[in-house]
């Protein structure tokens, strides 16, 4: 990627955000921080400094306060994530059923401990703390899709799926 | 209102087949989706759209055997229903009026069929009340709702009673707080409403950050108006005019219905000003969760809807006198507030027949782990460990035996098999040093580790406690620290008299309730299994052969038929052999993985897991050459 081609991204990306802070802006209720980040998150997959840095000037919030709320939970990422997201639920029904394995088995065939990302930015690791499809379980979710009942000797195959 | 529900019910011809399509998140990851374009599809290429109705409910339950595919007016029931069935259920059972075996359930046992939802031993042992729309509605339809009489118990209470009366009645119905606690709601509510400073604020709790409980997001989910429905009563009675939702982001259908279903009762005229002609004026908005355990708790949740980090506040102010921007705010969950519209239509006579002496009514619970039937079970308050675990959950999978059960979420505590046949409500299971929570029931047989799982939830708690005091803070890390170090065989005596000591501080010395239950699952761990937790410290062994550090795989020699399957398909290359040769784990090179043990086929089993004693030595050169053995195939793979 060129580097033209990475400004023009982050200019179109800090208009959306702007476009998102308008938003909660004109409606002119109190206490939609957290909400604004959710928004931001779910667009880009992660927030930005950039991104915060906006916040900042447009609602009159100091960057620490914003900083604060971002990392204290656990759906905001304040680094970029992967092309492809690998979540390994380990709720208590998945762990018993066998998740720890499938996690160990997903480190290391990727190389990378859960919260990080592979250096050719192929897959984020994730660990999540149910999922709510118990019966399934354990499961890992791939951009979305469920893969259930999983052993460690189906982990390659499933991540070969992703290019 | 009369009018309009006759009006509806009069609009659907009850002979006319319709399907109805479980379509809750678990049903969504099974691929219910690709079935109801299945349908679509082949309704249209068959030329029936007009005559079939099709409906995507919200979850039936039985998540195990999902999706779950209904055809009405006959009821028959499919389970595990996948896109290529759907043309052979429209042509034979819709159109042929034949039934498919192969879809139905089957018992396991006897492999006898059910051909209706409700004669699913799953299903017949429970008594479904708040669940219940759950089976046919669908959660974007205000008028599925209506035409089951919802919104008959705000109209009553709006025509009928006055506040005075609504709170009355709860009180009576001796209603306990279905999120954990087991508050009455009836005093809650008065609190409320007698506490001084306006606005005041009714909040529904949909946070459910118990791992392997969901019966809330399924309740949200499936049936949204139920919830907003008991919400406004409880408003009236209390006196607010302005609602929150809570729910977690990660339940994004909940959020969508949800939102759908706030519309639709504004259309109708159930929310905004001037209820139903009355007078009175109710608003409600959604907040989602951005992901932490923590601000489940009401205190932090109010922080968390007024934008704030979602951390709880100190426990001697009552967040109902000064919750939400210090105003007395009401939260109950989503449970309870499902309850409320029941109470009202049926009142609280009824309500109190169901139930034990100090729990009334119904409590879902989640009944997940090692069971064979995993779902979402509704019964009465009373029923036993022993009826919901075999008669509803099919008892163990893989043959296994049961070792115990987690209840009350990861701050909860374990139950060992001597109780059984304990009558579960809020004080029984308070009794046995656990607690009810959200009604999470986690399954566990013999190859589960307690220490480990013991250390798994410290692990959670460890994240999720928001930093704020030292007991919670601290002393989870210190226990993790214990607990980490005993798994892996560095435990030392006087680690369990630390562990205790550590729990009792927390106990007492805490600023909210996930501090002061968070020892709870080491110290019921060490109640029952304390014996587990000595044989980790002292022999280094593992007893239900899990903990990795703890345990070596081995292939005993005389079992080996040198199959070539362990070899091939261990990850590492560390297990030697040949076509006639004796396999063979180098211990070095082995990373603990499983997978020998789990291709190992079940009629050979060589592959061990052995603890507390050393490796044998590998079997000499010269000794390894075997006559090769045949392997039989079938049978079913070992876990």
């Amino acid at each position: 990627m060129g580097k033209t081609n990475l400004k023009t991204e982050l200019e179109t990306g800090l208009e959306r955000v702007e476009e998102i802070i308008e938003g909660y802006k004109e409606r002119g209720e109190e206490g939609f921080l957290i909400q604004l980040l959710l928004d931001i998150q779910s667009e880009f997959n992660w927030i930005p400094r950039e991104a915060i840095a906006r916040i900042s000037e447009r609602l009159r919030v100091p960057k620490s306060k914003i900083y604060r709320v971002a990392s204290f939970y656990e759906a905001m990422s304040l680094t970029p994530a992967g092309r492809h997201t690998v979540q390994v639920c380990l709720g208590t029904a998945c762990q018993v059923r066998g998740a720890p394995k499938i996690l160990d088995r997903l480190e290391e065939r990727l190389r990378i401990k859960e919260g990080e990302t592979t250096l050719d930015r192929r897959f984020s690791l994730r660990r999540v703390n149910c999922l709510g499809c118990c019966a399934m379980g354990p499961v890992v979710v791939v951009d979305g899709n469920y893969h259930g009942k999983i052993t460690p000797a189906m982990v390659a195959g499933i991540l070969e799926k992703y290019a | 209102m009369r009018e309009l529900r006759r009006k509806i019910v009069a609009g659907r011809d009850l002979n006319k087949p319709f399907i109805t399509l479980c379509s809750g998140t678990a049903c969504h990851a099974t691929g219910s989706d690709a079935v109801a374009a299945a349908i679509q599809e082949e309704l249209e290429k068959q030329g029936l759209t007009e005559q079939v109705g099709v409906r995507r409910t919200g979850c039936h339950g039985f998540c195990e055997r999902g999706p779950i595919l209904v055809i009405y007016p006959e009821e028959i029931c499919y389970l595990g229903v996948t896109p290529e069935d759907v043309p052979e259920i429209v042509s034979e059972t819709i159109k042929g009026k034949r039934i498919i075996e192969r879809l139905l359930y089957a018992e396991p046992s006897t492999g006898e069929r059910s051909v209706h939802e409700q004669d699913i031993p799953f299903y017949k042992h429970q008594t479904r009340l708040v669940f219940k729309g759950n089976l046919w509605i669908d959660p974007t339809k205000i008028e599925d709702y209506l035409a089951l009489g919802g919104y008959k118990a705000l109209a009553k209470v709006l025509e009928e009673k006055t506040p005075e009366e609504v709170l009355e009645e709860v009180k009576r119905a001796n209603l306990r707080g279905r999120g954990g606690g087991g508050f009455p709601a009836g005093r809650k509510w008065e609190t409320t409403r007698n506490a001084a400073g306006e606005p005041k604020y009714v909040i529904v709790n949909c946070d459910e950050g118990d791992p392997g409980a969901y019966m809330d997001r399924s309740i949200m989910e499936g049936n949204p108006h139920r919830v907003l429905e008991g919400l406004t009563i409880g408003a009236y009675a209390i006196g607010s005019h302005q609602g929150f939702v809570y729910v977690r982001q990660e339940y994004p259908i909940a959020i969508a219905n949800l939102g759908v279903a706030i519309e639709q009762a504004k259309e109708y005229g159930f929310l905004g000003e001037n209820i139903l002609g009355s007078g009175f004026n109710f608003d409600v908005k959604v907040h989602r969760g951005a992901g932490a355990f923590v601000s489940g708790e009401s205190s932090a949740l109010m922080n968390a809807i007024e934008g704030k980090v979602g951390e709880p506040r100190p426990k001697y102010i009552h967040t109902s006198e000064s919750g939400v921007w210090d105003k007395p705010s009401n939260l109950n969950n989503v449970e309870t507030w499902a309850n409320v519209p029941l109470i009202i239509a049926k009142g609280a006579d009824w309500f109190n027949s169901i139930g034990t002496e100090g729990s009334k009514g119904t409590k879902i619970f989640s009944l997940v782990g090692t069971v064979n039937n995993t779902g979402l079970v509704e019964v009465p308050m009373g029923t036993t460990l022993r009826e919901i675990i075999y008669k509803i959950g099919g008892g163990i999978r893989g043959g296994k035996r049961f070792k115990s059960v987690q209840t009350g979420g990861p701050s909860g505590g374990i139950i060992p098999e001597q109780f059984l046949d304990t009558p579960v409500d809020f004080d029984e299971l308070t009794r046995l040093g656990s607690m009810m929570g959200s009604g999470g029931m986690i399954v566990i047989d013999e190859e589960t580790c307690i220490v480990d799982l013991a250390r798994y939830f410290v692990d959670f708690l460890c994240d999720e406690s928001c930093g704020k005091c030292v007991p919670c803070r601290e002393g989870l890390r210190r226990m993790r620290e214990i607990l980490e170090g005993v798994v892996a065989g560095r435990g030392k005596e006087g680690d369990i008299e630390m562990l205790e000591e550590i729990g009792e501080v927390m106990k007492k010395a805490s600023l909210c309730a996930l501090g002061t239950t968070a020892a709870n699952p080491v110290l019921s761990t060490l109640r029952y299994f304390r014996d587990e937790y000595e044989a980790h410290i002292a022999e280094k062994r593992c007893p239900a052969l899990f903990c990795k550090d703890l345990i070596s795989y081995y292939i005993e020699p005389e079992k080996c038929v040198a199959c070539l399957l362990c070899l091939k398909n261990c990850p590492e290359g560390a297990i030697s052999g040949g076509k006639k040769k004796v396999h063979v784990i180098d211990q070095s090179k082995c990373v603990k993985c499983g997978i020998c043990f789990d291709v190992c086929p079940p009629k050979v089993r060589a592959v061990k897991k052995i603890s507390g004693v050393p490796v044998p030595p590998p079997v000499p050169e010269a000794e390894r050459e075997i006559e090769r053995r045949k392997v039989r195939s079938g049978g079913e793979r070992r876990r």
